[in-house]
């Protein structure tokens, strides 16, 4: 039974994942930029949920807020620094990025402090299957969240004016600009659906999980990891191996013990690209 | 000619006089060597090869733990040693200490090259970004790893041996100074020579354009691994003595330090100029002087300066002093430039 616990437990995880890596594919997509700093985006959105909980309003509303002031922080962050690199070579972005992300984590750590916190929700837990298996509703609710979210996202990416202008730049930005999109304005508003993205992620991480300011660059590469596995632009990809990613986790968790979790994380990581990089070897290519 | 062998003769003497001019900064200076050692480095692998790598921090950090392990390991047992007070119950004597370190810092030069040399024809297949992203994860993934490894320490860390009891009170930080001094001039030579050899037009051409060098008839993986392993070397090297010299690994916050010494690394480099010799020996120096004063003065806000210098160097300065300089003075980098086609562009601007 606790396989069963594990793969149910690694499932809502990684929907959870899922939603992260969808921003992160978003933005990789259309302005062709790594951002190493999406885990930190996703730990500030999880501190506003902590932040309304620790003033007494019921977290879940940090699924509506901080979405909303995050949008915000994405926009700035583009114009600060991201719109200088986006012609640049991908290497600028990923240190510049890197730059942003330990920036993050120190402030956060001087706003937040160094603890590891959670916001209570108070959702009780759900028994199944004889109580063998335990899921706590707070689990179940972020899934349902993110789902939600991941839909409504695609809609608005497929009727919206300003999905299709997205999606227009992420073909072809010279062909857009040619025909009166604003990429400029475009690439502001996708870095900001991204950051508003990890803001329900990090608010929903708050609520079933913890938060800390160093945790961050774990989710970056997590969200890396199913990007490169999915493709850009391949949603149920981005679906499919953010459940797989999670499941992988829990396992990796209960067999190897807890502090190899975040370890084999990363190695999952480097595994995934030497294998990549062997299949494509034989035609000769390399991943691009 | 004459004016180099000045120039180096000058930093030569100031180095070796350097720990009794300012004997109150020797650890400092030995920082500073070892610095501008994993800057030259990095430079021979993101600058010269073009392969931007974060991941040079697994061979520091595994160079550390080599280091001590082998220290400690020849003489007592490893596993008593580490866990707990073990450096109270056993004590090196000088000339087990000085033949631990020794043997220990060979190790830790070479078996980081060994399994640069190892994984190289599976991580060097990855290009740009890949690779960049790759070896984070490969330097991360070490210190999470190693973090759980109960023989050197897991999550308490490992004190390295304590210098042993002679006479003289400074000679810890003379010891350690001249020890990585000497590593630090060793290494200048060796990628000095280097760069003055095909290897170093090889790798340049990898970083240009790394199909048309296949195309050449360069076996364009054979080079990368060896340069890997290059960097690997030294790095190993730099690691052991850091070890020695801060006196506790630990596995996230000394030897696998991504936040910090992985990205110190690539920032040195690019802030002195990346593919030049002296770019990242100068890049290193203002770095540390730079470091040092904020991580005085401005006590809890470092990261925050250093996440805008990162940001700030990344955006506006990519090219770096050497190659400002460069742009500035053709000359003196030994381009010929027309007098009148240069006149010609200043009148256009």
């Amino acid at each position: 039974m606790l396989t069963l616990q594990a793969v149910l437990d690694g499932l809502l995880l990684g929907v959870l994942f899922a939603l992260i890596a969808y921003g992160m594919a978003l933005q990789w997509g259309v302005m062709n930029i790594i951002n190493i700093a999406q885990g930190d985006l996703v730990i500030l959105g999880g501190y506003i949920a902590y932040f309304m909980y620790l003033y007494g309003i019921h977290p879940a509303w940090g699924v509506i807020v901080s979405p909303i002031i995050m949008y915000f922080v994405g926009v700035i962050i583009y114009k600060l620094v991201i719109n200088k690199v986006v012609d640049r070579d991908l290497f600028i972005s990923i240190l510049a990025t890197f730059g942003i992300s330990i920036l993050f984590m120190q402030l956060m750590n001087f706003a937040f402090g160094a603890d590891v916190v959670l916001a209570n929700s108070g959702y009780g837990t759900t028994m199944l299957f004889d109580n063998s298996v335990t899921l706590p509703n707070s689990k179940i609710f972020s899934a349902f969240i993110s789902i939600v979210f991941a839909i409504g996202l695609v809609i608005y990416m497929k009727k919206s004016k300003l999905g299709r202008a997205i999606r227009a730049t992420a073909q072809n930005a010279r062909a857009a600009k040619i025909l009166g999109v604003d990429t400029e304005k475009v690439y502001a508003a996708t870095f900001g659906i991204n950051a508003a993205l990890c803001g329900v992620a990090g608010a929903l991480i708050s609520i079933t999980f913890t938060i800390h300011p160093y945790m961050g660059l774990p989710y970056t590469i997590r969200s890396f990891m199913i990007v490169i596995v999915a493709g850009l632009g391949n949603l149920p990809g981005v679906a499919m191996s953010g459940m797989g990613l999670g499941v992988f986790e829990e396992f990796a968790d209960y067999i190897l013990g807890t502090e190899f979790r975040i370890g084999s994380v990363f190695l999952l990581l480097v595994l995934i690209l030497v294998y990549r990089r062997f299949k494509l070897s034989r035609k000769r290519e390399y991943l691009k | 000619m004459n004016k180099n062998i000045i120039l180096y003769g000058a930093i030569l003497i100031f180095g070796i006089a350097a720990p009794f001019i300012f004997p109150a900064f020797k650890v400092q200076l030995s920082i500073l060597c070892i610095l501008i050692i994993l800057a030259i480095t990095w430079n021979v692998q993101g600058g010269e090869m073009g392969y931007n790598t974060f991941g040079n921090i697994l061979f520091y950090g595994l160079g550390m733990y080599l280091c001590a392990s082998v220290q400690v390991g020849m003489f007592f047992p490893l596993g008593e040693w580490t866990e707990g007070g073990g450096e109270k119950t056993f004590v090196h004597t000088p000339a087990q200490f000085f033949q631990g370190f020794a043997v220990g810092l060979a190790v830790a030069a070479v078996v980081p090259a060994i399994i640069a040399g190892l994984i190289g024809y599976s991580i060097l297949g990855l290009r740009g970004h890949y690779f960049a992203i790759c070896t984070l994860g490969l330097g991360v993934a070490a210190g999470e790893i190693s973090g759980g490894i109960e023989i050197i320490g897991a999550g308490q860390g490992f004190t390295t041996p304590p210098f042993p009891n002679v006479d003289r009170l400074e000679a810890r930080g003379e010891f350690f100074y001249f020890c990585s001094f000497i590593v630090l001039v060793f290494t200048f030579l060796a990628v000095k020579a280097i760069y003055s050899t095909r290897f170093k037009l090889v790798l340049n051409a990898i970083r240009d354009n790394e199909d048309k060098a296949e195309a050449m008839g360069i076996q364009t993986m054979k080079y990368k691994i060896i340069g890997w392993m290059i960097s690997a070397f030294f790095c190993g090297l730099a690691g052991g003595i850091m070890g020695g010299l801060v006196g506790y690994i630990d596995s996230t916050d000394v030897a696998f330090d991504g936040r910090e010494m992985g990205v110190f690394m690539v920032l040195m480099a690019i802030l002195g100029g990346k593919g030049t010799l002296w770019g990242p020996v100068i890049g290193a120096t203002l770095f540390h002087i730079f470091k040092e004063g904020f991580w005085t003065f401005f006590l809890g806000w470092q990261y925050v300066a250093l996440g805008v210098l990162i940001v700030v160097i990344v955006i506006y300065f990519p090219e770096g002093i050497m190659g400002w300089l460069r742009e500035k003075y053709p000359e003196r980098f030994g381009e010929v430039v027309d007098e009148a086609d240069r006149k010609a562009q200043v009148t256009l601007k």
